[in-house]
């Protein structure tokens, strides 16, 4: 039994984690949320890049580190602690898995080399309304290899180079990869809940695209790439579920209220080891998921969606209830609260809601034991 | 990461389960308990015998005490051996478990010899006497006394919840000597004969019908000086020793789960509500969560690491999913799901059952709320809660 990561994956914890705290601090994130022309921290998505992050787990002779998928979730762990405030998880977790499991030998040699060296920078668009994106109701038209229609909101489209968009064409969906600096394209800022990571409306006419993987499997695509970017994404949750859980512990030990510290009080006792037992259970789903993306698992379906699903509820409860305990300083601008509170919800929301995910857990789970 | 045994391990498995398999059969449900109580305590008593002798009655007790001088690991990969068949192990878990390492970490050589290889083959069986009525998570401010009478110690009182009591040989029993210090410092540990006069053992009828625990009763019961365990007001100390002799659980959660009731409402028609389907997939990843979480535990146990009290999250996710799955069963069941007779209700009643009895999960060996204390206090380092009677002789305070 070996459910942990190997000595030198937790030396790379303990690295990116000092590395982190040091040059991406509060005032890094808040930099951001109080400059509305910002769309991300350009000083520590420079410093990321130079570490080499972003190609931890692209292959070596696309020009990545070639390290694998454990070594990206340690990074995305540490990433979500600090709610780095750059486009990491939509270049290396959504666009540069995109590449590897649908790009053709051509397509991965042109473009995964210069994701890992960050001088592109990919996103996803696929949401177009409210709701979960269905694929009948799609209005994003794929003709004669140009693409036309609107995507709100893509999370990094304005920071962006390239995009993967799903679209509608004549065998069904499929996806495709469009490169945003062309005319065909305009973006628009949107503002979202979440101002550390910039949003944007893409509208799309007639620009010109290439197809990612076959025509017609857009949809079964999307959920191979989701269900490996949840995994990803499950372990910034759990980052910044389990900073959360800090700041509130450090506060009630502190703050002082009938004489005492309040963290003496069974209440706050007692919703702070919810916390923690929220935060061990998407942990160990987490860990779980980690070992089905980087062993190539049959489990990785219902490993993804479970560590997404206890992700999503671990940070959620504990973002609002680090607020909570923090009592009227958490409903300060100036205290960093609202900042986890944002990016969980942000977090919860990419690449498909918890109720998405439970359904897709249950679904697997119904074929599974039919 | 992988989930495979180390070559070690792998033939330590090999070698426990084909000693299980040459003499249990593989689980079946309800086997275990089909000839009675009478005769499910002989079959316990036996299969103690054949696994002492088989040299798997206790893996970690070193090889002078009776036991295997292994590892932890061994013990964590004995259990889940040992699960996969119907092994009728109940009995003899806190004795061998917690009782008996008790005594010898604090007992005589006279104990030792006396006691330790019965309970090890399986001829005695120990019972823990530290509830009371008035006693429950605050256990250090029990009120049954022993008064010293030249060279025996005469006890009054009585404990209650006490597992096994009616069918125990000997327990080690926690009373107060000295009323006139603090509660946890007055304390006195001792033997105590179980079939001896004065001592009176009477089934407790559960909320659930059933009566597997005892209330204890003890009039002028006599016990010899030399039967303490301790000196006298080191108590606390020594049963905090009992305390962390429990075992690391090794089995699943005790009921029904997220297959069972997927299972069912597959059966009934209801696997297609989304509102159940939500819940299912929680029900799942708490499953789940717990699981995984044990396989951590296990990791740190293999490295030769000691698990920490985190693993104090286990009961307080398994007991609440327990209730809240055999809830939603019931009420999928409707009016119908009221009924517990087994011949009639869905799934043999087993969700009626474990709704009767996931209350008391949540309460035995640890409350949720004292285990949220504990995770709060020892994992979190948050300051204790507030007690009164901190600085208090128990006189002062009762």
């Amino acid at each position: 039994m070996n459910f942990d990561f190997s000595d030198d994956q937790k030396f790379l914890r303990d690295e990116a984690r000092k590395f982190l705290e040091a040059q991406c601090t509060s005032a890094h994130v808040r930099a951001v949320l109080d400059d509305d022309s910002k769309s991300h921290n350009e000083d520590v998505w420079k410093q990321i890049v130079e570490m080499g992050w972003l190609g931890a787990a692209i292959p070596e002779e696309y020009g990545g580190l070639g390290l694998g998928m454990l070594e990206l979730c340690v990074i995305a762990e540490e990433l979500g602690r600090v709610l780095a405030p750059v486009p990491f998880g939509s270049s290396a977790y959504f666009f540069a898995e995109a590449l590897k499991i649908a790009g053709s030998d051509e397509q991965k040699a042109r473009m995964l080399p210069n994701v890992a060296d960050g001088s592109l920078i990919g996103c996803i668009a696929v949401s177009e309304g409210p709701g979960e994106i269905k694929a009948g109701a799609l209005a994003t038209r794929l003709k004669d290899g140009v693409i036309s229609g609107k995507k709100i909101p893509v999370t990094d489209g304005d920071i962006a180079t390239h995009a993967v968009v799903l679209v509608k064409d004549g065998s069904g969906e499929s996806l495709v990869i469009a490169d945003l600096s062309q005319s065909g394209v305009t973006r628009e800022p949107v503002k979202t809940l979440e101002p550390t990571r910039s949003h944007a409306t893409i509208s799309f006419d007639g620009a010109a695209a290439e197809l990612l993987g076959e025509a017609g499997n857009g949809m079964a695509l999307l959920d191979q790439i989701n269900d490996r970017a949840a995994v990803l994404l499950a372990f910034e949750q759990l980052g910044g579920a389990s900073r959360c859980l800090e700041m509130a512990n450090e506060y009630a030990k502190e703050r002082v209220a009938f004489g005492r510290a309040i963290g003496g009080n069974q209440a706050i006792k007692h919703k702070l080891a919810d916390m923690y037992v929220k935060n061990e259970v998407a942990r160990s789903n987490a860990y779980y998921g980690a070992w089905a993306l980087s062993s190539d698992a049959a489990e990785l379906p219902e490993a993804a969606a479970a560590a997404r699903v206890a992700a999503s509820e671990a940070y959620w409860f504990a973002s609002k209830e680090n607020i909570q305990t923090h009592g009227g300083m958490g409903f300060t601008w100036e205290v960093d609260c609202h900042l986890f509170y944002r990016r969980a919800k942000l977090l919860a929301v990419q690449a498909g809601s918890p109720a998405v995910w439970k359904e897709k857990l249950v679904s697997a789970l119904e074929a599974k034991n039919d | 990461m992988d989930f495979n045994d180390t070559p070690d391990e792998a033939e330590f498995r090999a070698e426990a389960n084909a000693f299980l398999s040459q003499h249990l059969k593989p689980k079946t449900p309800g086997a275990l308990r089909s000839g009675g109580r009478e005769d499910f305590l002989e079959r316990a008593k036996a299969w103690q015998k054949t696994k002492a002798e088989g040299g798997f009655a206790q893996i970690t007790w070193p090889k002078e005490m009776g036991g295997r001088g292994g590892t932890v690991m061994q013990q964590v990969i004995w259990g889940q051996e040992e699960a996969k068949f119907d092994a009728p192990t109940g009995p003899f878990a806190i004795g061998l478990g917690m009782c008996v390492p008790t005594v010898i970490a604090f007992g005589s050589d006279e104990h030792k010899k006396r006691y330790v290889q019965k309970a090890l083959m399986g001829e005695e069986i120990w019972c823990q006497l530290f509830s009371e009525p008035a006693a429950g998570s605050d256990v250090a401010g029990l009120k049954t006394k022993a008064v010293k009478d030249g060279d025996e110690w005469v006890i009054n009182g009585q404990k209650v919840w006490t597992s096994g009591a009616h069918y125990s040989d000997y327990g080690i029993l926690l009373v107060r000597t000295d009323p006139n210090v603090p509660k946890h410092k007055g304390l006195t540990m001792f033997i105590v004969d179980m079939k001896q006069k004065g001592v009176d053992v009477r089934p407790i009828h559960q909320a659930s019908g059933g009566k597997e625990f005892n209330e204890v009763y003890f009039t002028d019961v006599r016990i010899p000086d030399s039967d303490r365990l301790g000196e006298p007001g080191m108590g606390w100390k020594v049963a905090l020793v009992t305390l962390m002799n429990e075992r690391l659980a090794v089995g699943g959660s005790p009921g029904p789960d997220w297959k069972e009731i997927m299972d069912y409402a597959r059966s009934a028609g209801t696997l297609s509500d989304q509102a159940f389907r939500a819940k299912l997939a929680d029900w799942y990843v708490a499953a789940q969560g717990y699981k995984l979480t044990k396989f951590r535990t296990q990791t740190a146990l293999s490295r030769g690491e000691t698990p920490g009290p985190e693993n104090a999250i286990g009961k307080i996710i398994n007991a609440n999913h327990l209730q809240d799955i055999c809830n939603s069963a019931i009420e999928m069941q409707d009016h119908f799901g009221l009924i517990v007779d087994k011949d009639e209700a869905p799934s043999d009643a087993i969700f009626q059952e474990s709704f009767m009895w996931a209350p008391g999960l949540r309460i035995a060996g640890g409350t949720d709320e004292i285990l949220k204390n504990i995770i709060a206090e020892r994992v979190l380092g948050l300051p204790q809660d507030v007690r009164v009677d901190k600085d208090k002789t128990f006189a002062e305070m009762n």
